[in-house]
């Protein structure tokens, strides 16, 4: 099959390579077979290759994937495949991104845990069903692969807003009981930069590789505002 | 501007939203039943002059365009044309102040 690799910076260009076709390949697999036996100058980013650990997404055929996840013969149009770095992120090289924008909004937006209780204390007891726990293991299984944030039309048109995976970790924080940071939370993502700019387009919950729906958090963020501002708090 | 003031921009963008979906429904559907048999500026006037019914209504109307449409376009000039800050809020504001300006006007006109 034809595959067409991005080499180089912001201003490289896709390169074709021949690679052969296996049963159950992955892009990843494509990507390595590329870097192991055509091209060793080759930048690209995995470590688990079993869909944890989150840092082998790339945009394959103009969609952005976690790779490692990704069969070939899923995506493959005409037995070709174009394989270029996620979108809305500072490309150092090749198929490598630069991250630290992704995660440093996840700091922006308070995505820290904030215990309410010390060592002293005895365990906060968390009902499984409470109506929160529920709301809140909606969104907690996120692997940080900034799929989502690569997917998303607003961070394209405003670098400010935090994006998706952000806004869902704030999400998860201002559902967790345990948490004693809510407000400050909530005075972080609200406004221009945060919940009030999604567009609801729902790329994000189209993408994201583990079918959270970072859309559903950031409306719930939206109503958690509100109820905050009209108890006179924000 | 601060997050509340955002907050509370994106709360009247809603809340005014859901007016202005009543009144455009209201008003095309008085412009539909209106242009039956022909339409005439007496046929207008002599529905709208002295009416307190309808000019209540026009200002609502007009009080629903004049904080929606400004601040569509702030998300407009920022997401668009990367205008941001005071200058841009300077200008919405004067948009503002002539939609109600122009539109009311336009209201009282067919009252008085």
């Amino acid at each position: 099959m034809k595959v067409s690799v991005w080499k180089g910076g912001a201003e490289g260009s896709f390169q074709e390579f021949d690679v052969p076709r296996h049963p159950s390949q992955t892009v990843l697999d494509v990507v390595t077979y590329i870097q192991r036996t055509l091209d060793p100058t080759l930048a690209y980013r995995f470590a688990c290759r079993v869909g944890m650990c989150g840092s082998c997404a790339m945009t394959v055929n103009g969609v952005p994937r976690w790779t490692c996840r990704t069969h070939v013969d899923k995506v493959a149009r005409n037995d070709k495949v174009e394989i270029g770095p996620l979108r809305n992120l500072p490309l150092i090289r090749d198929l490598v991104t630069d991250m630290r924008e992704f995660f440093d909004k996840w700091a922006r937006a308070n995505g820290q845990f904030k215990g309410n209780r010390t060592r002293h204390d005895d365990f906060e007891a968390v009902k499984p069903n409470s109506a929160d726990r529920v709301q809140a293991d909606a969104g907690i299984e996120c692997i940080g692969c900034a799929v989502c944030y690569s997917a998303c039309d607003v961070v394209s048109w405003n670098p400010d807003y935090l994006g998706p995976a952000a806004l869902n970790r704030a999400w998860t924080l201002v559902k967790d009981e345990r948490d004693g940071a809510k407000l400050e939370r909530l005075r972080a993502v609200a406004g221009d930069a945060g919940c009030h700019s999604c567009h609801t387009h729902m790329s994000c919950t189209e993408r994201c590789p583990k079918h959270l729906s970072p859309t559903a958090s950031i409306a719930g963020l939206k109503r958690e505002v509100l109820k905050s501002l009209i108890r006179g708090e924000l | 501007m601060t997050t509340r003031v955002e907050t509370l921009l994106w709360i009247a963008q809603r809340a005014s939203a859901a007016v202005l979906a009543v009144c455009v429904v209201v008003h095309l559907a008085t412009i539909i039943y209106a242009v039956q048999g022909g339409l005439t500026a007496a046929e207008i006037l002599g529905r709208t002059r002295g009416n307190h019914g309808w000019l209540a209504f026009y200002t609502l109307f007009v009080a629903a365009v004049s904080v929606h449409a400004p601040i569509g376009l702030r998300a407009i000039f920022l997401e668009w044309l990367r205008w941001r800050g005071a200058s841009r809020d300077v200008v919405l504001a004067l948009l503002a102040a002539a939609l109600a300006w122009m539109g009311m006007r336009a209201a009282l006109a067919v009252f008085m």
